[in-house]
Parts: structure tokens; sequence; C-alpha cells
């Protein structure tokens, strides 16, 4: 019975700042074991529609479903991997502290994080290549390494449902490749990885289904049917030249 | 020595010191998280409009008993923090206008309702501006009860919910989205935030309570990168400013205890800030200057190394002018071939002719392999 439901089920998503429509009835539905790239110009709601499914930002309307449930109930089925920059690395505290935190939430009030937890987080910490840096202060990573620690904190959840958001922002080759053979392996275990994606050109390499937003959803589906350059361009209105390279790329 | 026993003997000197020293620690360690936070300066807001709460509770029940005053001053600061996150999100006031709105705001009404006091032919007013600057020489047993009451709280509490606090405190969407009632922890953290402000304006005075809370923890955070330590090294440099002003300001009839426990922690920060090893400014400096001296060095050794790879000897000698125009650092060439003199790595052969020795040739071919991954051609 359970197979039958999508691993995300969003409908009528909106989202409005004061009086301004940020996203607007947004849908999705997304099966399990694929990987889902979101795609639109800066400003079109990518961030704001993860966060509004995590209950991050207030939703005027809409529902979210995980699996079938509502998603309060599956919180703990979601991994949710942030922006790097919105936290502090200068924060005093260890690589290792950092992955224990994905943690936290199944250990519950009063219990401290021990030996097992340790073991956890050194584990996920080897499948993004950093185990050797896990006593590490967090001040002292570069960029591509502060990512791939957020995406240990989000792998050691042991999550269904990975929502990441610009995780291929800025990091260096080493990290690029190691998060795609990441959601390579997530994808074969049967997870569901949606990711706010700004390379339009790395898409069709490295994602199933594609969704392209822009405040609305323009189009969403396999990448081989929506990422077309009749659909981006109605993303991304002006651009034109840029889009059509992308497309030229494409097909070539 | 005779210090030592006056701690044991003199009553005042030791409630004050206790007081003191307990009201550091409560302060210091939360103060960390405030930090941390970047809410270093909700604390001054707080204190500030903690103000007309002594006032009105005053007029409300005409008791000047510390706890009463308190309490006012508790809710009051309460009130002022809660409007201050409303008032973020609500309008489109930024954080940093709205803690100096709240902050001029209840102050003003709070030296208001104090003149208003003061005015009144009550005999029983007196002593209620001294919250302004406080005044510890005031503090008898049973506050110093109240204070380490307080203080075991706040410990216990932070404590009990650590990893809450820390989550909170570094990423605090995340711990949203593993289920943390963020709203929850925030409130819980401004109250004990609150409470250990107030317990403070007795003896330190509202005006300059928050240096208790920002500047343990600035200090401690020069010293540690690990969260648990640097809670403890804030609680303890709170303790140590506590004792210290306290002593120094008995000591000396004319220097009021609450600015002297500011000061003596503000040494502290200046301290820390100067001397501490990886984060100070002088082990900074010296680490630079340290790295620009390796920096000169190996550009004279991989310029008289190019300079030898046009000749058939390693040996060859070079004058000192050719290198002066050949180093991006002009003129400074000469002081960098007595070093590498004295490090042996270069030697003069006679008035400003240099040549490598070869442990500078070993040298310059490493340098060069590192910094420019080409092997060296000699």
């Amino acid at each position: 019975m359970k197979q039958e439901h999508p691993a995300i089920d969003v409908r009528d998503l909106t989202v409005a700042y004061r009086e301004k429509p940020v996203l607007w009835d947004v849908d999705l539905q997304v099966p399990s074991g694929v990987l889902l790239a979101i795609v639109g110009p800066n400003g079109a709601g990518k961030t704001t529609f993860i966060k509004a499914v995590l209950g991050l930002v207030h939703a005027a309307a809409g529902s979210v479903l995980i699996h079938g449930e509502a998603y309060s109930a599956k919180r703990k089925r979601v991994a949710y991997v942030p922006q790097r920059g919105s936290v502090d690395w200068d924060f005093p505290t260890s690589v290792l502290d950092v992955v224990m935190m994905g943690l936290y939430g199944q250990l519950g009030w009063l219990r401290r994080p021990g030996k097992t937890e340790k073991e956890k987080a050194l584990r996920a910490l080897a499948e993004v290549g950093m185990e050797e840096l896990a006593d590490r202060q967090i001040s002292q990573l570069s960029g591509g390494q502060q990512q791939r620690v957020f995406l240990a904190r989000a792998l050691v959840q042991q999550a269904e449902v990975y929502f990441m958001d610009e995780p291929f922002q800025g990091v260096d080759a080493t990290t690029e490749k190691a998060i795609v053979d990441l959601l390579r392996n997530l994808r074969e275990d049967g997870k569901t990885v949606v990711v706010v994606h700004h390379d339009l050109q790395t898409v069709p390499e490295y994602f199933d289904q594609v969704m392209l937003l822009n405040v609305r959803r323009i189009a969403s589906g396999l990448v081989e049917e929506v990422f077309t350059e009749e659909n981006l361009r109605t993303t991304y209105g002006g651009r034109v030249a840029f889009v059509s390279a992308v497309a030229a790329r494409k097909e070539s | 020595m005779e210090l030592l026993q006056d701690m044991f003997t003199d009553y005042t000197l030791r409630t004050v010191a206790m007081g003191a020293a307990l009201l550091g620690i409560t302060a210091g360690s939360l103060g960390g998280f405030a930090l941390l936070r970047r809410q270093s300066l909700l604390g001054d807001a707080i204190s500030h409009a903690a103000l007309p709460g002594i006032a009105l509770a005053f007029l409300l029940t005409g008791s000047k008993a510390p706890l009463v005053l308190v309490t006012g001053a508790a809710l009051a600061g309460w009130l002022g923090a809660t409007l201050i996150s409303s008032l973020t999100r609500m309008t489109r006031i930024k954080y940093d206008s709205a803690l100096g709105i709240m902050l001029s705001v209840f102050f003003g009404f709070g030296l208001v309702l104090l003149t208003y006091i003061q005015k009144r032919p009550d005999a029983n007013q007196a002593g209620l501006e001294s919250y302004l600057f406080g005044q510890a020489a005031a503090l008898v047993q049973q506050d110093v009860f109240v204070i380490l009451g307080i203080g075991l709280l706040v410990m216990l509490l932070t404590l009990v919910f650590w990893k809450e606090f820390k989550l909170v405190s570094f990423d605090p969407d995340f711990a949203a989205t593993i289920g943390m009632p963020v709203r929850w922890v925030d409130h819980l953290l401004t109250g004990l935030f609150v409470v250990a402000i107030v317990i403070g304006l007795q003896t330190v005075g509202v005006v300059l309570m928050s240096a208790m809370i920002i500047a343990p923890a600035a200090a401690a955070r020069q010293w540690t990168d690990k969260l648990g330590s640097m809670i403890g090294i804030a609680a303890l440099f709170g303790a140590v400013s506590g004792v210290g002003g306290a002593v120094i300001s008995s000591r000396n009839a004319n220097l009021p205890t609450g600015p002297t426990i500011v000061l003596f922690v503000s040494l502290i920060v200046f301290a820390s800030l100067m001397l501490a090893p990886n984060r100070g400014l002088v082990f900074r400096r010296i680490r630079e200057w340290k790295a620009g001296k390796n920096l000169r060095v190996d550009a004279v050794l991989v310029d008289l190394y190019t300079l030898a790879s046009q000749h058939t000897s390693q040996e060859y000698p070079h004058s000192e002018r050719v290198l002066n125009v050949m180093s991006s650092m002009s003129g400074t060439a000469r002081r960098t071939l007595n070093l590498l003199s004295t490090l042996e790595l270069a030697r003069q052969i006679d008035q400003n002719q240099w040549a490598l020795t070869p442990t500078g040739v070993e040298r310059a071919e490493r340098v060069i392999k590192e910094r420019f991954g080409t092997e060296g051609t000699l």
C-alpha cells in the first residue's frame, strides 16, 4: 500500500512575504528513489520552497505529505541540508560535533551523545571523505569541506527524504564529485533527494527529474521531457542567450 | 595575608565578594550563549528595560525588599525582550533599531518614575536610585543566598539543556527540522538571560550590567575553540572579576564596587585580545612576522638560485645590487642576505658578492618545487 504514495507530495503551496507572493500554488510529486533538481532564477523562491515544505517559513496555503503522511508526523524521516552560508562557521565546535547534531532529534531530551553516536557520525564523515578531519575546528574548513560536514550531518539522520539547498554552490572539484557519488548512493538505496541547483549544464548529468520554478511551477518531471529550451525560456525570462547556450550544449 | 584574613573575617567584604563572584559565574556562562547568538546587546536592552520594573514594583508594594524589586525588574526586562523580538518580526524595523528603541523608551520611563518617587514626601524611598550604578556594599547575606539559588538554577538548566542550547545557537533552522521546539528553547534562554541580569542589578547596576554578560564571554572566546571550555572560562573570568573588583574597592573607600568590577573584567578582555595564543593580536603579529621573514628568505634564495642556474657553478657569486633589482621587496635584500648567512644558506664572497651554500641550494630547490611545482634547473 505504502508504495502507492509518492515520497514527496506537495500541493498548492503558497507563500507570501507581506502582500507579495513568493511562491504561488506550487504542486510537486516526487516518487521514491529519484534525484530531483529545482532550478530557476534568483528570487524564484527555490530556497523558500524547501523552507516552506519543512515548516521553517509560514505557508499561506498548501499541504505537504511525506510517504502519504503529514510532514510533522514524518519529520524524523526527512533530512535538511541548509545553505552553508546560513551559519557562523566561527562557532566554537568540531567537525564531529556538528555531525552528531544530526542525531539530537533521535536522542530526545536529557540524553547526551555517547559512543554509539560518535561511531555513527564517524561513519557518515567517512562517506563524504572527511573522517580524518573529525577533530578539526569548523572555523578551519574550506568551503567544500563545510558543505561535506553539512551533508554528513544529514546522512547520520538515516532519513528517507533529503532536501539540500545549493550543495554545489562554490565547492571545489573534489567536493563536487563527492556530492555526486553521494547522491547516486542515496538513489541506489531508494532514497529521495530534492536539490536546489544553480548550474543548468549539469542538470541532465546529475539528476533524474527537474522542477523549473519561478514563483509558479513552470514545469516538472523527467529531465528528458521537461528540461527544454522553451521551458527554460519561460522560467528565466529575458536571459535568452544564456538559455540557448545551455540548450545547444544539451543537444550536442 | 591581611587581605586573606579579611576575606574570612570582614563580613561586608566576604558578602560582597561572594555575591559578585556568583554573579560573575552566572552572567559569564549565559553570556557565552548570548555572544554566539549575536545577542550581546540584548543584555544591555534587558538591563535598561528593568529600571521601570524596579520603580513600579516599589510604587505598587511600597517595599524595598530586593526580592520584590528584582521580580519587578525581571518582568519588565522580559517584557522588553519580548517586545524587541515582536517588533522585529511584525514590522520592518531591524533588530538593532528595535534594541535601541526599547532600551531608551524603557530606561526613560524608568528615570521618570524614579524622579517621581524621589519627589514624594516619603522617607522610605531613599536608595532606589542606587540600582542605576549598583551598590554592592549594601549586599547582605540574604541577597547572596538569592543570587546563589538563582545561579544554581541557571547552571542546572544550562547543563540539562546543553545540546538544545548549543544547536539552537549554532543552527536554529536545522534544529527546527529535527523536531526541536526552537521557540520554546529560545524563550527559555531569554528567560535565563533576564534572570541572570536582574540578580546583578543591585550589585553592578542597570547601566553597566550588560558588561558582566558580554565581557567574560568575549574574553573566553579568545582562549578556546570548544563551547564547553568557553562557557567554563567565561564563568571563571566572571568570578575572578567579581572578587577582584570587590577586593580592590574595599581597599579604596573611594572606588564604587560595580564599576570597579566592570573595569576589572575589561582588563581581562584587553589582556585576552592581546595575549591569547591562537586568536590574540600579539601572537598573530609574531606569526605573520615570521611568515613574512620566511617568504623574504625564500624569495632571495630563489633569486640566487635562478642567477646561479645561468652559470655553470652554484658557487657563482652575484652582487647585492642585482638581487635588489630582482627582489620584489627592493632595498631589503641586504638584511635578508645577512639572515641567509646566519642560517648558513648563503655566504658572502667579498664586499658585496654573494653565493649559495650547498644547504642553500637544497632549500631553494625544495621551495621551487613547493611553490612553483617545477624542478630546479641547476
